[in-house]
């Protein structure tokens, strides 16, 4: 398979880039912020992602989906990082449909999804700064589950119908047995969720479970082997928020080489100085070798391939890099205008700063590379 | 099984059976390196690795078989280079002939010219160098001065080139000489001739690797005829500047891990500072700017895998082999910075038997010439910048 996108995917590129730009452009988020909306982002947005097929990019057709695989959805997430668009696609239609396909769960949430109703949330961090180790506590208690312990930087959790929750059902926080998933429907059970504005103006909450029952029927997967589940919402969630990132270093670097060809200082477009051509030139370099790695990730993911793990942590890593970069050269290129909020280009320092957080950042990876690697 | 899913087992096969044990061992210096030429330096299975590769017309799998090629579809020469790299292949033969002149004359030759010189580029017969630079044309190559004058059914070539990549061993030259005042980029043509020719001579540069890689040339009334011109009189800054990207291209590799197994960047610093009780590099800010390497040059790994993809199918912007070369060669460089850190001392030796004749510290500063050759790492940000960004001039 060349690394490139076929014929089929560009299409859909086009496609999604049309209708995002249009409905969902960096105007879109700005509005949301002034606003101080208490959802983060737009239901009739998230209706339309449906209606589009988007929410069921990843669903199995024999589950009324387009299924489609991480290049697809990667697709449609880049656009939505170069438009900042507020959206609980990745968390739900790419992280959650993962977690739970296959599961008797992929036919309660599927058609929610599909049809642009149901919003999912993943519990997963513990601490500022993501790692392996779980103690999230689940019990047993009668005929489930009591989780006990707390999680934090859960994106859309205060508006989610679905929270996945990784929770440890036996051995010690940094064994990677013990693993449990569950589904908490949170129109049956109500942890205590207290949501955060972000740096960004999105909204991630801090959840407390104090002792919260729940059905065996809420175990995604095998108890105590929530391991793997974990890892292929994992795969799923670094690959597309890599790709998201990607949107998002795009877009600033989109807005930079538009900036240098138009502002004009001693007389001259800035653009025509090599001081600043040369680091335009150098981000363009970076940019594309993240670029090139996200896509390898994402073939490598749909190929099922042994290789996946090490790619996509090479992609998550190579553009929190290539973006972090984009997006301060970009302020940095705009000078003092750079620097007000009237002008975008601070919106994506501050999504790039969130993406990168996100499911490990460039450090996590790099140190998990090098623990394969024997050294 | 598909005839794509077949041709790839075959290959491993085919390759598995063939490739001789020491040409599956990483690069460890030049001299593991295969030029092959009239007068080749073999060592041990470099010989039967390149003639069993040539056999199949694998040591340049896409060109066409008549030229000496396998006549590969793109994605047959693909799965040939993932299986080579599956079994830590070497390259069978490095040659300028294969990244370089090759592609300028399929494109620019005439049938005689691609009949005459490319078969015997495929089997490593003869070794070609690149007579591009001047004493005054460096960044500023078309401003070469190196005289072509016409004398009928023949040119008489005189004039000095400098930074020619191993002259001194090469057979024949693929050379840029000015055959009009009139224009400064279109008074250039380019010709072929044999290093043997009279007036021909060269002279070593030496380097701060304490090794001779490039030369002088001297062409003191070389006769070359004019069959040997490739393309147009006046024309072959066309031909140059087709080549010149692929010359980056071939460069651009340079930021990829040597072929052959094995990881020598990790493997050194793992001997020289040894694992803590996890498991992990004792020193950690070593291990550290080691991972976050390995980051970028996987990175750049898919990157060179999407280029050759691109590049194949006709869709890479003609400006992005300069953006290959600036990244690729940055690259290289910062991995033998890297690897002379975690070797400490020890990498520094010049010239001992444990140092294999100090060949990290040779190859470290081998590497600064990367960012130069072939075009400066500044030049190629221009080209970026304006040919690919749009940014004014």
């Amino acid at each position: 398979m060349p690394l490139y996108l076929d014929d089929q995917q560009t299409m859909l590129r086009d496609t999604a880039r049309d209708f995002i730009a249009e409905h969902a452009p960096p105007s879109h988020l700005r509005a949301l912020r002034d606003a101080n909306d208490p959802t983060g982002f737009s239901r009739d947005l998230w209706k339309q992602f449906a209606e589009m097929g988007f929410t069921g990019i990843r669903i199995p057709e024999a589950q009324s989906g387009m299924g489609l695989g991480h290049v697809e959805a990667g697709v449609v997430l880049e656009e939505i990082g170069r438009n900042l668009s507020p959206s609980p696609f990745l968390t739900t239609a790419v992280a959650a449909v993962e977690a739970l396909r296959g599961t008797a769960h992929a036919d309660r949430y599927y058609p929610g999804i599909l049809a642009g109703d149901t919003i999912a949330a993943l519990a997963i961090d513990e601490r500022a700064k993501f790692g392996d180790g779980i103690s999230l506590t689940a019990q047993r208690s009668g005929n489930g589950f009591r989780l006990s312990g707390t999680k934090q930087f859960v994106a859309h959790a205060h508006v989610a119908d679905l929270i996945l929750v990784a929770a440890r059902t036996s051995g010690a926080e940094s064994d990677q047995d013990g693993v449990t998933l569950f589904a908490v429907d949170s129109k049956t059970a109500a942890p205590d969720i207290r949501p955060e504005r972000l740096a960004d103006s999105s909204l991630a909450s801090r959840i407390t479970f104090a002792d919260l029952q729940l059905d065996a029927d809420s175990v995604v997967g095998e108890v105590d082997n929530g391991r793997e589940v974990l890892n292929r919402l994992l795969a799923a969630g670094r690959s597309g928020a890599s790709a998201e990132l990607l949107g998002v270093g795009g877009g600033a670097m989109d807005l930079t080489v538009a900036y240098l060809k138009e502002r004009k200082q001693f007389g001259q477009t800035i653009g025509s100085f090599q001081a600043l051509q040369h680091r335009a030139a150098h981000l363009y370099a970076e940019m594309e070798v993240a670029r090139a790695a996200v896509l390898k990730a994402q073939q490598l993911l749909d190929a099922g391939s042994a290789l996946a793990g090490q790619a996509v942590a090479v992609a998550k890593a190579m553009t929190g890099l290539a973006t972090t970069l984009s997006v301060q050269e970009g302020v940095q290129m705009h000078g003092g205008i750079g620097m007000t909020d009237e002008y975008d280009i601070g919106f994506y320092m501050k999504r790039a700063r969130v993406l990168a957080e996100m499911f490990g950042d460039a450090n996590y990876h790099a140190d998990a590379l090098a623990r394969e690697s024997g050294y | 099984m598909t005839d794509l899913a077949t041709f790839r087992s075959e290959t491993r096969a085919w390759l598995e059976a063939n490739c001789p044990p020491e040409m599956r061992a990483p690069v460890r210096s030049d001299k593991d390196i295969c030029w092959g030429g009239r007068n080749p330096d073999f060592q041990p299975g470099q010989r039967e690795w390149l003639e069993a590769m040539a056999s199949r017309g694998w040591t340049v799998p896409d060109w066409p078989t008549e030229y000496g090629g396998g006549g590969l579809s793109p994605a047959e020469a693909k799965a040939l280079r993932e299986e080579m790299a599956a079994l830590h292949c070497r390259n069978p033969l490095n040659s300028f002939g294969i990244s370089m002149l090759g592609p300028a004359l399929l494109k620019y030759g005439t049938e005689e010219q691609k009949l005459d010189h490319l078969p015997k580029i495929a089997r490593g017969e003869i070794r070609w160098c690149q007579g591009y630079s001047e004493p005054n044309a460096g960044s500023d190559l078309a401003s070469l001065a190196a005289s072509a004058e016409d004398a009928g059914d023949h040119y008489i070539v005189n004039g000095q080139k400098v930074w020619t990549s191993y002259a001194d061993k090469a057979d024949w030259i693929f050379c840029l000489v000015r055959t009009s005042k009139e224009s400064k980029q279109g008074g250039i043509s380019f010709v072929l001739f044999d290093m043997a020719s009279e007036g021909v001579s060269t002279k070593p540069i030496l380097l701060i690797s304490g090794y001779s890689p490039f030369c002088e040339t001297f062409m003191d009334n070389v006769r070359v005829p004019k069959a040997n011109r490739i393309y147009d009189e006046n024309k072959g800054w066309d031909v140059a500047k087709y080549l010149l990207g692929h010359e980056r291209e071939m460069i651009s590799g340079m930021g990829l891990a040597s072929a052959g197994g094995g990881n020598p960047l990790i493997e050194g610093a793992i001997a020289a500072v040894g694992l803590d009780a996890n498991g992990r590099l004792a020193d950690p800010l070593l291990r550290a700017s080691i991972a976050m390497f390995e980051v970028r040059a996987r990175a750049f790994g898919a990157m060179s895998e999407r280029f050759i993809d691109e590049l194949k199918a006709g869709r890479a912007h003609p400006a992005q082999p300069s953006m290959m070369k600036y990244y690729g060669t940055e690259l290289n460089k910062a991995r033998h910075e890297l690897q002379m850190a975690a070797g400490g001392s020890d990498a520094l030796e010049w010239e001992s038997g444990a140092s294999n004749g100090g060949a990290a510290a040779r190859a470290w500063l081998r590497t600064k010439a990367n960012s130069i050759e072939g075009g400066t790492s500044e030049i190629q940000l221009n080209i970026v910048a304006k040919r690919i960004l749009d940014l004014p001039a």
